[in-house]
């Protein structure tokens, strides 16, 4: 068992209010001074059922969920009883504790509510003679009794948390100041005397365990954000003012927060009949004057795929999320997976030309989200940020610093009414909307309202002037022009500041290839490998479309062979690799998983030395070695 | 400072500045329905007093999809069934844009039916020109919902076993703040009509008979019409949604047989529009969204300043 870091998880029904009380725990955590990294486990049910959050703290940097976890308070699931003490939800009290336990390490400690759980149901999951096996120190207390008689039933999660502190010896003051912060009246002062009280019994007990909070120090002031605050926040600092969308989880987040954000913000947010609206929305919105952006999940946005042509074929910027979750169909709502690259690639009829972003962790969020608004507006082109449930809902500390940029509201290649008077205008006096100078493919635009600006979108293939037309030669020129955008583009983001991350060391021969929020896991497994002696490095990709080719193609070149991990059975990433560049396919090995939990970094050290072994063996968690061509 | 000055020209304006001086010439066959839609359009712009530059035209697809193509305005020829949509967001963007949306009956009633009942719900601000000629016309005859039943085409030989759609108790029961029917052949009204809709502060609704010379010769869209106000035969109250609704009945159960009827079926003035119930819950700025882009002193709301609540 690691002992430099707390890796906590709380269990307990959905509704429970796992997740506000894990939310404050990491923050005071991080207000301690460590680094955190949280990892969201639900079901797809409102209330009841077994759901998780795993909070992992230490004085390093954390960018990932760790193997396994060494704390567990398990809380019960309140709503597998009736209040008429009718199984109601299911008998499921006990799940919290018994479906927890496989994945506690060594050492681990428990902390379970006595209360709610019966002796009998706890003595038929044998968990005596597992702590004994695997060393865990096990504390039952009456949380529930604890949280009733200072207040509520509800409160017992102040007592878990108090309990917590108390064992990790961990200064409880920080909890205090975020309880005060968030509630007040009677309701504070018993929270307040719960956690105190909560926080006193562990004197009383006969402790056996050795861990205890980590120690670190930050230099500079931190927020707790999750990717979906870092692309809300990005879009905002965009200036980005209009948003339409469609409930559908786990894209609704981000949703969700424009939503509360732009009345005040004088921006528009717009909950529509379906997602063919929403993206209609976001391309009429922007054709008006807007900067707009949409989104969905894989249902939903293939629904997109129609009004995202339109979008391309009009030139009409706009900005959409895929924010991915298990598929096919409706597939698995609450779970992550890197499913629908290829979907977000390619949907949509003829050849089109989109640019595609995947950003892996949280900062990198932000960092597209503005990079995709400033694209997609200077060369009228839709941009897809493509993400998951993972990234959306993980929770990691930044530094605030990080945020303090200059919002960038410029609409890009739109003209000003002085300037579409020097523009070139038909016999109509209508502006020649697509005409093409020949530089980047980019012919500026207009917006309704202004003088002397009227042209025609279309989405039918059009003219210069905006008419539509079938003409062969005209055909060519348009698709050219629009085509071009992309070489242009993929030049851009090589000069820019690089998309693209990369651990290890330069001169490794065995390299790890993985894009979006896969990052994390890969990049820890890299760290420890070359701890542990092995020579790794890897890579995070980025750019989809226009995929990154030269930083890949050096890349691939400087390593014996490399192998790509992704959260997917079809190996979807390493195919855009092979295809993009035509070749590698006996370089490239792939590391897949799909069960609905994301990687942890020890199933990646162990695949990669299984094939730095010479390929024998078999990997023992949920995950699979596609081999290379020709292995 | 305006960043958009041709909101708000008042001068006057002459119906040929929505000509096009250049191509495209319509390319509607002769006697089309549709070119009627397009005269009295150029007809009530004018009247309503607002400019090419201040005038966007959205439309669907099909032949009346192309009635973007040959205004002199601003417009986005859109995709099948989408034009509202696109036109709610325009509106939404900048409400001072005169926002017409416009398609067929494929396109409005068929496809886009989700899009036409949620707009006419929510009564954002928009006009909406159905060009109902019950037929699809573009993809060559096809049944359309608004097809009488029985009605034969390519793809129901035997005769459309379905009940047409009633676009004007749909429109009314979906919310829309105004209602009316006009026809191709009736080109004083259809003129009124469109001023009165575009003038109207919230969802109107505009059902256009067009004949389809082409596809449908059967349909009655070619008889004479009598304009049930104008009728002494017909006395309902516009304003009241029950007699409305009567009247809706009447006339969309006799167009296949008796008289074809049309004019004002239903108009409220009182119900405020989208624009104005989200003004007033505070989810629509006072000054249009758009025009912030083009004001150099807009002062811009950075995210940094909302880290407390993450601290
Ligand atoms: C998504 C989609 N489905 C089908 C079509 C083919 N399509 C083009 S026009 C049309 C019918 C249009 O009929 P209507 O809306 O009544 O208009 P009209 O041509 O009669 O004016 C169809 C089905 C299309 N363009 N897009
Ligand atoms: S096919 Fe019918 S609707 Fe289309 S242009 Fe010809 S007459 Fe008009």
């Amino acid at each position: 068992m690691t002992t430099d870091e707390l890796i906590w998880r709380i269990a307990g029904g959905s509704g429970d209010g796992i997740d506000s009380t894990s939310q404050n725990f990491a923050t005071a955590l991080m207000r301690s001074g460590l680094d955190v990294f949280t990892h969201r486990h639900y079901p797809s049910r409102i209330r009841g059922g077994h759901t998780y959050v795993e909070i992992r703290a230490a004085g390093h940097e954390v960018q990932s969920r760790g193997d396994g976890y060494n704390f567990l308070l398990a809380l019960g699931d309140s709503f597998a009883r009736n209040p008429q003490d009718d199984a109601y939800y299911g008998n499921e009290e006990l799940k919290p504790l018994s479906e927890n336990l496989d994945e506690l390490n060594e050492g681990g400690v428990i902390v379970y509510d006595e209360g709610l759980l019966d002796d009998e149901d706890v003595a038929e999951i044998d968990l005596e003679e597992r702590a004994e096996e695997n060393g865990w120190h096990v504390y039952p207390v009456d949380l529930r009794g604890l949280a009733k008689e200072h207040g509520r039933e509800v409160m017992r999660n102040t007592a878990g948390v108090g309990i917590t502190a108390g064992l990790i010896d961990m200064d409880i003051e920080h909890i205090e100041d975020l309880m005060e912060d968030a509630m007040s009246g009677d309701v504070l002062e018993a929270n307040l005397e719960i956690l105190r009280e909560a926080y006193g019994m562990v004197d009383e007990f006969d402790t056996t365990h050795e861990l205890t909070v980590p120690t670190g120090a930050h230099d500079t002031g931190q927020a707790l954000l999750s990717g979906s605050n870092a692309i809300a926040y990005g879009a905002i600092d965009a200036g980005c003012r209009f948003i339409s969308g469609y409930p559908m989880t786990p894209w609704t987040d981000v949703f969700t927060i424009l939503s509360q954000n732009f009345p005040d913000m004088g921006g528009v947010a717009e909950q529509v009949e379906d997602e063919i609206a929403a993206a209609a929305l976001a391309v009429g919105a922007s054709h008006a004057g807007a900067k707009a952006m949409s989104g969905s999940s894989g249902g939903g946005f293939a629904l997109m795929s129609e009004p995202l042509g339109l979008a391309e074929m009009t030139e009409t910027p706009i900005v959409l999320l895929e924010s991915m979750r298990a598929g096919p169909s409706t597939g698995m709502p609450t779970k992550p997976e890197q499913g629908d690259l290829e979907h977000v690639l390619y949907t949509s009829q003829g050849d089109s030309s989109r640019v595609v972003f995947a950003p892996g962790n949280v900062e990198e969020a932000y960092e597209q989200t503005r990079l995709a608004f400033e694209i997609a507006y200077d060369y009228q082109i839709p941009t897809i940020l493509i993400y998951d449930q993972k990234l959306s809902g993980e929770n990691t500390n930044v530094d605030v610093e990080f945020f303090d940029r200059e919002p960038a509201p410029d609409l890009g290649s739109t003209l000003t009414e002085d300037e579409l008077k020097e523009a070139a205008h038909d016999a109509s006096g209508k502006f020649e909307r697509f005409s093409y100078d020949g530089e980047d493919g980019v012919s500026p635009r207009s917006i309704p309202g202004q003088k002397g600006g009227r042209f025609l979108a279309t989405g039918n293939e059009h003219t210069p002037s905006g008419h539509i037309s079938e003409d062969a030669d005209n055909r060519v020129l348009q698709m050219n022009r629009r085509l071009e955008k992309l070489d242009v583009i993929r030049e851009e983001l090589d000069e820019g500041e690089t998309n693209q991350t990369y651990v290890g060391p330069d001169d490794a021969d065995y390299g790890l290839i993985t894009w979006g929020s896969s990052q994390g896991a890969v990049f820890e497994a890299v760290d420890r490998m070359n701890d542990a002696g092995h020579s790794i490095k890897a890579v995070s990709v980025s750019d989809m479309m226009p995929l990154a080719e030269s930083e890949l193609v050096a890349f691939i070149e400087s390593v014996d062979e490399a192998m790509v991990i992704e959260m997917n059975a079809t190996a979807q990433f390493r195919g855009l690799i092979q295809k993009e560049l035509g070749r590698y396919g006996e370089k490239l090995t792939s590391l897949l998983k799909y069960n609905g939990n994301p990687f942890e970094p020890a199933e990646i050290v162990e695949s990669c030395e299984i094939r730095l072994d010479g390929g024998a063996g078999e990997p023992s968690a949920q995950v699979r070695i596609e081999p290379a061509a020709g292995d | 400072m305006s960043a958009f000055n041709a909101i708000g020209d008042d001068r006057e304006i002459d119906r040929d500045e929505y000509t096009p001086e250049v191509e495209p010439q319509p390319t509607w066959c002769p006697g089309c329905g549709d070119f009627s839609v397009l005269k009295a359009l150029k007809q009530a712009l004018p009247e309503v007093g607002r400019t090419p530059d201040e005038t966007l035209l959205v439309t669907g697809i099909g032949c009346s999809g192309k009635l973007s193509s040959y205004l002199d305005s601003y417009g986005f020829h859109s995709i099948h069934g989408r034009s509202l949509p696109v036109a709610r967001a325009a509106k939404l963007a900048n409400p001072e844009l005169q926002v017409i949306a416009a398609g067929g009956d494929g396109d409005g009633y068929g496809i886009g039916g989700n899009h036409f009942i949620h707009s006419a719900r929510e009564n954002h601000d928009i006009t909406y020109i159905v060009f109902n000629n019950e037929v699809f016309g573009l993809t060559k005859g096809q049944t359309s919902p608004t097809s009488p039943k029985g009605h034969k085409s390519k793809t129901q030989p035997s005769g459309s076993a379905k009940d047409p759609l009633r676009p004007l108790s749909l429109g009314l029961n979906a919310g829309a703040s105004y209602v009316a029917r006009t026809a191709a052949v009736n080109p004083n009204q259809a003129k009124e009509i469109l001023v009165e809709a575009m003038e109207h502060d919230g969802f109107s609704h505009v059902d256009f008979l067009t004949q389809c010379p082409t596809w449908n010769k059967d349909a009655r869209q070619y008889v004479p019409y009598v304009d049930v106000q104008e009728s002494d035969d017909y006395d309902f109250d516009v304003t009241d949604r029950r007699e409305a609704a009567d009247m809706m009945y009447e006339t969309e159960s006799a167009l296949y047989e008796g008289t074809v009827l049309t004019g004002r079926y239903y108009v409220d003035e009182e119900r405020p529009s989208y624009q104005e119930e989200k003004r007033a819950v505070g989810e629509l700025p006072d000054e249009p969204v758009a025009e912030r882009y083009f004001d150099e002193d807009a002062e811009w709301e950075r995210s940094y300043d909302l880290l407390e609540r993450h601290t």
